[in-house]
């Protein structure tokens, strides 16, 4: 066998262990590798290509990792080709999985500081192992937060696992939708109305943002008008990715690659390059 | 149990916060303290609108009701909030519902006794109406970003399929 | 040869002569060392590079004039066998193909991945330019220079000879002077040539290519045959004139995001995207599915993309880069301002094909001069959304 490119754009074959519903059009998917080890090990906030036989790839964020003690977990939205044919898998078929690829949340970094969360929408998802992780090393933190917005209530994602911890003491749950009807009995407003109630010392923070690019600049702006530093606030970046090793070219934002050196920054990497409008 | 005066309460307020003490206990003059239990009205679509709510603790919910929708809930204020702007303006009329959700106390002005305390005492109307102003802008800003559906067109995480919107033909697209 | 080189000066020691009408020769020994030997040749109304058999198959007396959307070619009325300089195609297409089959699925039962076999051919390449020999610099550096690496790059770069040939002409496209990538080869070649009028001053750089060097019938070149082999060069360094002021452009360009400018070279680009497959360093690549009718066996391809593509930056949440004007930003400020934070070099090599082959005669190099300075009044405001 001659030469070919590098090995790693070679997908692991993985099985669908189980697929379950979350939303209207989104489901996650439990993961297992099939015979050899599996992928090296991801960190929160890193993201997977996953591959459907004969239709082609998509990055998809880890929303849960092995490491935890349980399946690799992606959470899918189905919008296009690939994604469509991944939320129609069923369990037994094969799936090919390549990665751990990108920058993750520096969850080591925020030790002994407050953590805040924001998400919006579907990025709950790359952010649910940060919750994972934080809660299993819990002493290791100071005060923690998740504020969480969601269109309705039938798009709240991952609606146990929230209530769970919103049940602890340890920790500051807020969830708000954007419109409900009467059943909801909860919040209703933008995620950013629920920033006001959160204690966070802003001179000792660190803050995790993900969701749409509108909803993430709204959320930054106002953490940082309370007084957090843009060095201390991360946010996770979208782009088209083809490759996921820097080198098909249809990441770039500026001089960077997001599949690389993001899709997780600290805001003041990329704020100067957020604000050109279509870079 | 002991009592406090309403300016006191007043002056723990986020609304409220920072103000001279002489301009609340002018103001607390056309207050009073009120209490709503779960799914009490507080105010209806239509009704004579001639109160101003600053909201201690609790819960509402500003709902909008159609044939299509039934109640749709577009806003819940909670702790420090504040509630009405129809008794600023001619015909003071209110425009949306407004139901407690949880137990509710807050603090009810008459907004005839307001509106002529911030005409009798400008300085402090102007005050008042630079609190209120900033309250009306966040509210329009969040109101607009709910407008947006930010939610709605939005991705499956760090980024789209490799090869969405290609044609499955021969070629591949 | 895979360059890593520092460039070597001329050495008059290593320099021998071989008559034109024993060009068949060099042909013959780098097809007797098992080599396919591509080079330019004429199809199609242009000179391309592709496989070549003879010196007959070499566009001799051929010239080309060239200018912003305009390529013709001439007839020089003489025998030189490089008298012309660069056309549509580059030696990219056979370092990083056009297609190529990146990985394999199988369907029976489960599914099985694998890497398919990939046959990389010997090659020499004939007639590679200063720019060209830049411009598989640069690929260095993109494709080897990463914490990933294209590993079906570097064997195809291996498995490359490079005849480079000094050009003795110049188009007004070109620009190579002033991207410091020529008019004159400085290493990166394991034969160099440069031509006059009775034959070839030939420069032995590397084994390899001392290896075919020495089964030609050569002779050591006169004081003059050496003497107008400089000469030539040095007529071209003349004639392409003044550089134009590129230091610093990388820095310039990022203040000049918002220029109005960009809307005005929107208004004529057409987002065909021939500068991107004519440019000898684009490097944008997109994965193409490719199944049987059973669905036993899917190909993944990697093809060739473009940036001017109206869905290169396409996200469920949006499209980023959706006017044409974002996208021509793209390109520009891709190849002379974040080429240099990615790689270290610009990406542009003064080759002058976009130039060239671009349909409505758009000159980067007049778009690079008109926005390396901040928007002034007497270049038109924006023409609005484009």
């Amino acid at each position: 066998m001659g030469p070919g490119v590098a090995e790693r754009l070679v997908p692991s074959p993985y099985a669908l262990a189980e697929i379950w519903r979350e939303t209207a059009d989104v489901w996650s998917l439990a993961l297992e590798p099939r015979g050899r080890d599996g992928l090296p090990a991801a960190a929160p906030g890193q993201f997977n290509m996953l591959y459907a036989f004969g239709v082609g790839e998509a990055p998809i964020s880890i929303s849960g990792m092995p490491e935890g003690g349980g399946p690799l977990v992606h959470t899918v939205r189905a919008v296009g080709n690939v994604t469509r044919a991944l939320c129609e898998a069923r369990p037994g078929d094969v799936l090919g999985v390549r990665g751990p690829y990108g920058s993750s949340w520096p969850v080591e970094a925020a030790r002994g500081r407050d953590v805040v969360v924001v998400a919006g929408g579907i990025g709950l998802a790359p952010l649910r192992p940060v919750l994972t992780h934080v809660i299993a090393h819990r002493d290791e933190y100071r005060r923690v937060a998740l504020v969480y917005g969601a269109r309705t209530p039938a798009d709240v994602l991952y609606r146990s696992a929230l209530e769970r911890w919103r049940s602890r003491f340890d920790l500051h749950v807020d969830v708000t939708v954007d419109s409900a009807g009467r059943g909801w009995g909860g919040n209703v407003g933008h995620v950013t109305d629920l920033l006001p109630s959160v204690p966070f010392d802003v001179a000792d923070a660190v803050a995790f943002v993900c969701g749409p690019e509108i909803m993430m600049r709204f959320a930054v702006r106002d953490l940082l008008d309370r007084g957090a530093s843009p060095a201390d606030v991360h946010v996770s970046l979208e782009r088209n990715m083809k490759c996921a090793v820097g080198l098909c070219g249809h990441c770039q934002l500026g001089a960077e690659f997001v599949c690389r050196s993001g899709p997780v920054y600290p805001y003041e990497r990329v704020s100067p390059l957020l604000g050109v409008r279509e870079l | 149990m002991e009592t406090r005066s309403l300016d006191e309460l007043l002056g723990e307020h986020n609304f409220f916060e920072g103000m001279d003490p002489r301009y609340l206990t002018f103001i607390a003059g056309c207050g009073r303290n009120v209490a709503f239990h779960p799914g009490a009205w507080i105010a209806r679509d239509g009704d004579a609108a001639d109160s101003f709510y600053a909201i201690r603790h609790g819960q509402v919910a500003i709902e909008v009701h159609s044939p299509r929708t039934g109640a749709l809930v577009i806003q819940t204020l909670g702790d420090g909030a504040v509630l009405g702007w129809s008794w600023l303006f001619p015909p003071y009329r209110w425009h949306f519902d407004v139901r407690a959700v949880e137990p509710t106390r807050a603090v009810q002005f008459d907004g005839t006794c307001l509106r002529g305390k911030c005409d009798d005492d400008p300085a402090m109307g102007y005050e008042f109406m630079k609190r209120f102003a900033r309250v009306l802008t966040r509210s329009l800003e969040a109101t607009r970003l709910q407008l947006l559906d930010v939610y709605g067109e939005e991705r499956a995480p760090a980024g789209a399929a490799a090869t969405e919107e290609r044609p499955l033909g021969p070629r591949g697209g | 040869m895979i360059s890593d080189s520092i460039p070597r000066p001329a050495s008059a020691a290593r320099q021998l002569f071989l008559a034109r009408s024993d060009f068949d020769a060099l042909i013959g020994a780098l097809r007797a060392s098992g080599r396919t030997v591509i080079g330019p040749t004429i199809r199609d109304g242009a000179i391309v590079y592709d496989e070549i058999e003879s010196a007959a198959m070499l566009p001799a007396g051929m010239g080309d004039e060239q200018s912003a959307g305009r390529y013709r070619l001439t007839d020089r009325g003489d025998g030189l066998l490089f008298g012309y300089t660069v056309g549509p195609t580059s030696w990219k297409r056979f370092t990083f193909p056009p297609q190529l089959n990146i990985a394999e699925a199988r369907r029976a039962g489960g599914v099985a991945f694998d890497q398919p076999p990939v046959e990389v051919p010997q090659l020499a390449f004939l007639g590679v330019r200063a720019c060209e020999i830049a411009a598989l610099a640069v690929q260095d550096r993109v494709f080897l220079g990463g914490q990933f690496t294209d590993e079906d790059f570097r064997a195809r770069r291996k498995a490359a000879l490079v005849v480079a040939v000094q050009c003795t002409t110049y188009s007004s496209t070109c620009f190579c002077s002033s991207m410091g990538t020529g008019p004159a080869v400085r290493g990166g070649y394991d034969i160099l040539l440069t031509e006059i009028e009775d034959g070839f001053v030939v420069q032995v750089g590397s084994p390899s290519g001392a290896a075919i060097v020495t089964q030609l019938p050569t002779r050591k070149p006169t004081h003059a045959e050496t003497g107008a082999a400089i000469d030539s060069v040095e007529a071209v360094r003349a004639g392409l004139g003044e550089p134009l002021p590129m230091a610093g452009v990388d820095e310039r360009l990022k203040q000049q995001l918002e220029n109005p400018h960009w809307g005005v070279v929107a208004d004529r680009c057409v987002e065909c995207g021939n500068c991107t497959m004519a440019c000898p360093t684009c490097f944008c690549t997109a994965s193409v599915e490719r199944s049987d009718m059973e669905g036993r066996l899917s190909v993944t391809e990697r093809v060739w993309d473009s940036c001017f593509d109206v869905n290169f930056a396409r996200v469920a949440g949006g499209d980023f880069r959706g006017r044409p004007r974002d996208r021509y930003r793209q390109w520009l400020t891709h190849k002379f301002s974040s080429w240099m934070d990615q790689f270290g070099s610009f990406g542009c090599v003064g080759c002058g094909r976009c130039i060239a082959w671009c349909p409505v005669g758009i000159d980067i190099t007049e778009e690079v001069a008109a926005l390396r300075e901040p928007a002034s009044d007497a270049r038109g405001g924006s023409h609005g959304d484009a």
